[in-house]
């Protein structure tokens, strides 16, 4: 029996790779095809476009002779963790989610309410004042909450009114984004001092506040990192043991497997719902306080256009992940990594940014595929043989598939 | 109000079409999350054709010597490419759902975020910017129908009816309202639509009196991406000037919720997206909406400020969900893969 638990835990693992290498490829290919149809981009870009995609995180740029360097990259490996932190939480988000038979979609909203509050936060509280290790933790603390309630409004309107938490999460994003706006439009955060940069919010260093790097600077010096990462890595921990260890984590799951098996079990299923689109608001929302608060970014506050894409990219962190919350500290850091590659490729090659998404949306739409592999291997009906056939096989003709479809727009 | 009756049609049209297409997805059984993604698509694939066109000879010559049958038929062209586009983009999720028999929500999702990365990958290639647009003049020069259309002169009054139908319009506007009726009255009164619409209730049932479930929920999804993606072109040539950028403002993910407002009813989907692009042309154009023609522009002096009146079609969205919710009845297997086993 143990034995077999373990065999499931590497199926797991192994579609999860199996998704990454076909997206990889997948990326690769249209690379390929856009490099040979169109004249301006020569056979050797192309290359470079290939070796980035595969290994750009080891690319150190290019010497005097135009040609690609590779090695220890102090620097991407950095901003890589960085990059990491919040995909992390909204991977967190998104898989706690998920445990409830939730599809948290809210989480660009919930990380929006997240970066307002805990910005506000720790801009208004004044430092000469308060110790600004005080505030960093009131802002952190702060941000999440307003996430927690900003997610349990569609967990309400799901349990109570039985609204789709789908929909009821992309119109909540649309009203986050809204209200952001509203309010920095209305109040003083906005960065005046630097008249050079307009439409931002001061950076959190303006009041004193920032997260501490934990010597983890002397170890990728050059990059961005902070301490935040070990927090997201120390939340992901304690997920796991809420999930896994605690009673509210068995109701939880319990409402995901089954809602009204749970209720006739006597759990409040109401209420785990609720709770549960809490606890994912209240992730993706520290989320973006850890990422705001590390005070080297500036927030743009018109952002009603405009939905953040670390909340979006909390799905595929979290598909990946089959929903494990040890193994999104992982894909969080794999995604993190290839946002880095997109950025070597926009600063390399002719290619831009854009490539890192349409790998990620092929990763998302194989693991559709992984789920109901790991349905099958669950499912104690006696197609077991047929079942562990299948999982190698089944992504492989889906990735014809999309190369297909990808070749056929380009023409 | 002629303004504002134009104005809310432009913006109800392309969701009256896309919410068909949900019904066309979910009564065949599939839910058809990708309806944002595949519009972008749509969208992009549409100006990209109308684009590349406008180096051709004839359309050139049509522009600037005024032959405006010839641009009509462009236009007309464009959302026949989106729509085959669209349809091509869909079978991804068709093959996804019912020949894998994976979850739906998931691969809609893959579909979402692969359209905006793939459409900005290309954009960006092209064009060296994130919006694509015409190659040469804007979409009022090329396809809007006027006075000057017709050669009526500008001060000529055709009437409140011919001022608000047939002067500042789009043929695609009322194209569409005519594929919708079409569409509506073949889901409904056709033996094709009786089968499709009994695999999204009953696809055991249907199965068994003969019907190929998989090939109605192909049939259904393809037509579903289809309509969405000449939505997609629809929206981008009536409301952002022919440009594609990968973003259709949510306008996927509003129509689902006219789909569900709408009941998976053609007629209720109609009156639905009337009310929605009105609140949507409020909240883009509240500040030059003249209601009764007085010259008092009265949203605008309220003085509610413009996030409220751009969270309005969200709010109204929510709201109207919570009051419906209990009595929305959706296609009974929709969202389930059909398994020929477990008949």
């Amino acid at each position: 029996m143990r034995n077999l638990l373990d065999k499931e835990g590497t199926k797991k693992v192994l579609a999860s790779l199996i998704s990454i290498i076909v997206g990889l490829c997948v990326g690769a290919i249209v690379v390929i095809i856009v490099g040979l149809t169109k004249d301006s981009i020569p056979l050797g870009g192309m290359w470079d476009g290939v070796r980035l995609i595969f290994a750009g995180i080891f690319s150190t740029g290019r010497d005097a002779q135009g040609v690609l360097t590779w090695g220890y990259n102090a620097q991407a490996l950095g901003n890589m963790l960085f990059r990491a932190m919040p995909l992390i939480m909204t991977g967190l988000s998104v898989a706690v989610a998920n445990k409830t038979g939730l599809f948290n979609i809210g989480a660009p909203g919930q990380y929006l309410m997240g970066t307002m509050v805990s910005l506000m936060v720790a801009l208004a509280i004044p430092s000469s004042v308060v110790p600004a290790g005080i505030i960093w933790i009131l802002a952190f603390l702060s941000g999440c909450l307003a996430g927690a309630v900003w997610g349990a409004i569609p967990g309400v309107l799901k349990a109570f009114l039985n609204i789709n938490e789908v929909l009821a999460c992309i119109m909540t994003n649309w009203l986050a984004a809204n209200v952001v706006t509203w309010v920095f439009d209305v109040t003083n955060f906005k960065n005046v001092v630097e008249n050079t940069k307009s439409g931002y919010i001061y950076k959190t260093t303006y009041n004193g506040v920032q997260t501490p790097k934990l010597l983890l600077d002397k170890l990728f010096p050059g990059s961005q990192v902070n301490g935040g990462i070990l927090i997201a890595i120390l939340v992901a921990v304690a997920m796991y043991i809420l999930i896994n260890k605690t009673t509210l984590g068995y109701e939880l799951k319990a409402c995901g497997s089954n809602r009204h098996a749970a209720r006739y079990a006597g759990i409040n299923d109401k209420r785990n719902i609720v709770l549960s689109m809490a606890i994912a608001g209240a992730l993706s929302a520290g989320g973006a306080a850890l990422y705001w608060l590390s005070g080297n970014t500036e927030f743009y506050w018109s952002t009603y256009q405009s939905l953040p894409a670390a909340g979006f990219n909390g799905i595929p962190v979290a598909l990946l992940a089959v929903n494990n919350p040890i193994a999104v500290v992982f894909t969080g850091i794999f995604m993190a990594m290839l946002d880095i590659v997109g950025v070597q490729l926009t600063g390399y090659t002719a290619y831009n940014e854009y490539i890192t998404d349409v790998i990620i949306s092929v990763i998302v739409y194989l693991s559709a595929f992984s789920l109901l592999i790991r349905t099958m291997l669950n499912s104690k009906k006696g197609t077991k043989t047929n079942a562990n056939a299948e999982p190698a096989p089944a992504p492989a003709p889906a990735a014809e598939q999309t190369e297909i479809k990808e070749g056929g727009e380009e023409a | 109000m002629t303004f504002l009756i134009q104005q809310t049609l432009l913006y109800a049209v392309p969701l009256m079409i896309v919410a068909l297409a949900g019904v066309f997805a979910e009564r065949s059984g599939i839910i058809n999350l990708a309806l944002e993604g595949i519009m972008i698509f749509g969208a992009f694939i549409g100006v990209l054709f109308v684009r590349s066109m406008q180096g051709v000879a004839v359309f050139v010559n049509a522009a600037s010597s005024g032959k405006w049958l010839t641009l009509q038929g462009l236009e007309l062209l464009a959302m026949l490419v989106s729509a085959i586009m669209g349809a091509v983009f869909s079978l991804l999720l068709s093959f996804a759902s019912v020949n894998l028999k994976a979850d739906q929500t998931i691969g809609g999702t893959a579909l979402n975020l692969m359209a905006p990365a793939l459409v900005l990958f290309l954009i960006r290639i092209i064009a060296n910017q994130n919006t694509l647009q015409m190659a040469t003049g804007d979409a009022a020069s090329w396809f809007m129908i006027k006075k000057s259309t017709f050669g009526i002169p500008k001060s000529t009054n055709l009437g409140f009816f011919g001022e608000t139908f047939l002067h500042k319009v789009y043929l695609a506007t009322y194209v569409c309202i005519l594929i919708f009726v079409v569409l509506s009255i073949v889901l409904y009164k056709t033996r094709f639509g009786l089968r499709l619409r009994s695999c999204g209730e009953n696809p055991q049932a249907a199965d068994s009196l003969g019907i190929n479930v998989y090939r109605m929920r192909y049939t259904g999804t393809t037509i579903s991406g289809a309509l969405a993606g000449m939505g997609g072109f629809v929206y981008a040539l009536t409301t952002t000037n022919c440009t594609a950028n990968g973003d259709v403002a949510g306008f996927g993910f509003l129509a689902l919720a006219v789909m569900i407002f709408g009941n998976w009813k053609p007629l209720n989907i109609a009156g639905a997206s009337l009310l929605f692009g009105l609140f949507k042309c409020i909240a883009a154009a509240y500040t030059s909406i003249d209601i009764n023609g007085d010259g008092v522009y009265l949203l605008a002096q309220i003085g509610i400020s413009s996030p409220l009146y751009r969270m309005l079609p969200y709010l109204v969205t929510l709201a109207v969900l919570a009051f419906t919710s209990s009595k929305s009845r959706a296609p009974k297997a929709e969202g389930i893969p059909y398994d020929k086993g477990s008949r």
